[in-house]
């Protein structure tokens, strides 16, 4: 039998795993993008999770406007991204740092 | 179905986004050198959507779309002042766009999205709907601190800047799923009323830590405060000026109605997490702004302390404490349009003026703009009769007033070490002797205006803040 708690275990794990791909990852700014994804993911599990075992149908609307401005976060991340590129021809994590102090 | 009363609720943000998608339109036939046709529009839109927002205020908070939308004083007077400062943000970087062949529609398009942002996200009344004006909010910003598209700095800054926010969100975003989980509904005030009653409440405090976390990245509060220089920094001075001033006021409508809309009952808990905020960005804003050599940055640290004095009044959890909290952010943001302004002025084609060292001898070569920047300077010090005092007189007193005097002592011992980076830039710009080539200020009568009324209100509201303060009071008796 799965429970609301495997849910947010899961939710956790996967919200744990993106925070780590943020702060570890030194090499790529694409998988930057890519944990940023993930963390919204792991939202989504639980809101989905609570709102199934809630019985309540607004965790799941939630969930449709959280995909649609995830896909809008990536277009304007990778086209960023792209900028980055042209201006410095490296996407390089531990590279991108002009401005300190 | 929405019903009349639901859109006639929504009329300003309805107006605005229709004249938006116009403006955006009639650009496209313009040529470059018509872009003031935009300009204008642009600033006719604000005033209208104010207009709007004023005369159409009804006298009771009404709320439309089943309690989606909000709209009650608070609302009224965070939109007020939004549009104002985006209003200036406009006014004041037509030169400085124009120079650098940055002067493009999408500028004002993105500004007015990112107003209308601001005013969803203050009259939010579900936690779906906070979200989404952030992210208007926020989408709009990442775009416009990339504007510069040939610039190393400013798309280092926008990716910076993209990621810390997009972690942000996605921190806010948890915790208001463990709010979902422990009360069983979106809507702020059905979570106020289910929390007291929770059966989750260890859930519930886990999704408040997440909340505080992803508020404090968005005011730019210390220790989430990395992005913050650098985007300042990085940024084009005009997408900098309106970072630093119109979504302070939406960041303090979100921590209003997240904190007292909906997490009200926990009040115990948040108070200690916004005073621990609010100590560090004191301390860290002013102590590492003293080694600033880069004007812009100086004013990003300023700011993170600025943070930490809202928080001040935030933290008071009352009536009073959240109308000197938003006396202190609309102070701000006046300041900051204020003191981003004379950067703005004094830039020219190939110079930036953001070097502190830039300024040196300002006031044999421009008197009145050096009087201006000083009068924005002391005003940011805190220094009497001046709007900045005012202001945080009366955050102090809402820290003494919830018990908290230690903080209170923090936050004026920050004061001091403040005044001296302050008082830096003045005596640059007085005691100095100019060097290099001499500064040329922006001749752009509407420029000129715009800034110096800025900038002497700063002295009119230090000295008939009354007005102001009560309705900032009013907003939050009802």
């Amino acid at each position: 039998m799965i429970t609301l708690s495997h849910y947010i275990v899961l939710g956790t794990i996967l919200f744990c795993l993106s925070v780590a791909g943020v702060f570890i990852n030194r090499k790529n700014v694409i998988v930057l993008l890519m944990a940023i994804e993930l963390m919204l993911l792991a939202v989504n599990v639980n809101f989905v999770a609570f709102s199934r075992f809630l019985g309540d149908a607004s965790g799941q609307v939630f969930v449709f406007f959280i995909l649609t401005v995830a896909a809008a976060e990536s277009a304007i991340g990778l086209a960023i991204l792209t900028l980055l590129f042209r201006n410095r021809s490296t996407i390089n994590v531990a590279e991108i740092d002009s401005m300190k102090g | 179905m929405p019903t009349l009363n639901d859109i006639l609720t929504l009329l300003p943000e309805l107006y605005l986004t229709g004249a938006v998608c116009m403006l955006l339109l009639i650009d496209v036939f313009l040529q470059a050198d018509q872009r003031w046709v935009t300009h204008w529009l642009a600033v006719l839109v604000l005033a209208v959507t104010g207009w709007l927002v004023v005369s159409g205020q009804p006298t009771a908070p009404t709320t439309a779309f089943g309690g989606m939308f909000v709209r009650d004083g608070v609302a009224e007077v965070l939109k007020v002042f939004a549009l104002l400062a985006s209003g200036i943000v406009l006014v004041l970087s037509r030169p400085y766009l124009r120079d650098r062949e940055l002067h493009l529609g999408e500028f004002y398009t993105l500004i007015l999205f990112a107003t209308l942002g601001i005013m969803l996200l203050v009259s939010a009344g579900s936690l779906v709907m906070i979200y989404l004006g952030l992210e208007l909010l926020t989408l709009s910003s990442y775009a416009l601190v990339a504007l510069n598209r040939d610039s190393r700095l400013s798309s280092e800054a926008a990716i910076k800047y993209f990621v810390l926010g997009a972690l942000a969100s996605g921190m806010l975003l948890y915790g208001m799923s463990m709010i979902y989980g422990a009360t069983g509904t979106l809507d702020l005030g059905s979570i106020r009323a289910a929390s007291a009653t929770s059966a989750h409440p260890t859930l519930l405090l886990f999704g408040l830590v997440f909340l505080i976390v992803g508020i404090g990245f968005k005011f730019g509060a210390a220790p989430f405060h990395m992005w913050l220089p650098d985007v300042y920094q990085g940024a084009p001075t005009a997408v900098t000026t309106f970072i630093g001033s119109a979504p302070k006021l939406a960041a303090f409508g979100m921590a209003y109605r997240l904190l007292d809309s909906g997490m009200g009952g926990l009040l115990v808990h948040w108070q200690e997490m916004l005073a621990v905020l609010a100590v560090l960005s004191l301390a860290i804003g002013n102590i590492v702004a003293i080694a600033q050599k880069n004007l812009k940055r100086m004013l990003a640290y300023s700011t993170i302390s600025h943070m930490g004095y809202l928080f001040l009044g935030l933290a008071n959890g009352t009536p009073a404490g959240y109308s000197a909290a938003m006396f202190y952010a609309i102070c701000y943001a006046l300041m900051a349009t204020a003191s981003f302004g004379i950067i703005l002025a004094l830039a020219r084609t190939g110079f930036e003026a953001e070097e502190i060292a830039d300024l040196k001898g300002l006031n044999q070569r421009s008197p009145w703009f050096a009087g201006l920047m000083a009068l924005a300077m002391f005003s940011l010090a805190g220094v009497p009769p001046l709007f900045g005092f005012f202001a945080k007189v009366l955050v102090l007193k809402a820290a003494i007033d919830a018990g908290m005097l230690w903080l209170a002592i923090v936050a004026i011992l920050a004061a001091i070490v403040g005044l001296y980076y302050y008082l830096q830039v003045v005596k640059v710009m007085y005691f100095d002797k100019p060097e290099g080539e001499p500064l040329r200020a922006q001749v752009d009568p509407s420029l000129r205006v715009v800034l110096s009324a800025n900038a002497l209100a700063l002295l009119v509201l230090g000295l008939w803040w009354g007005p102001l303060l009560a309705w900032c009071q009013r907003a939050f008796a009802g």
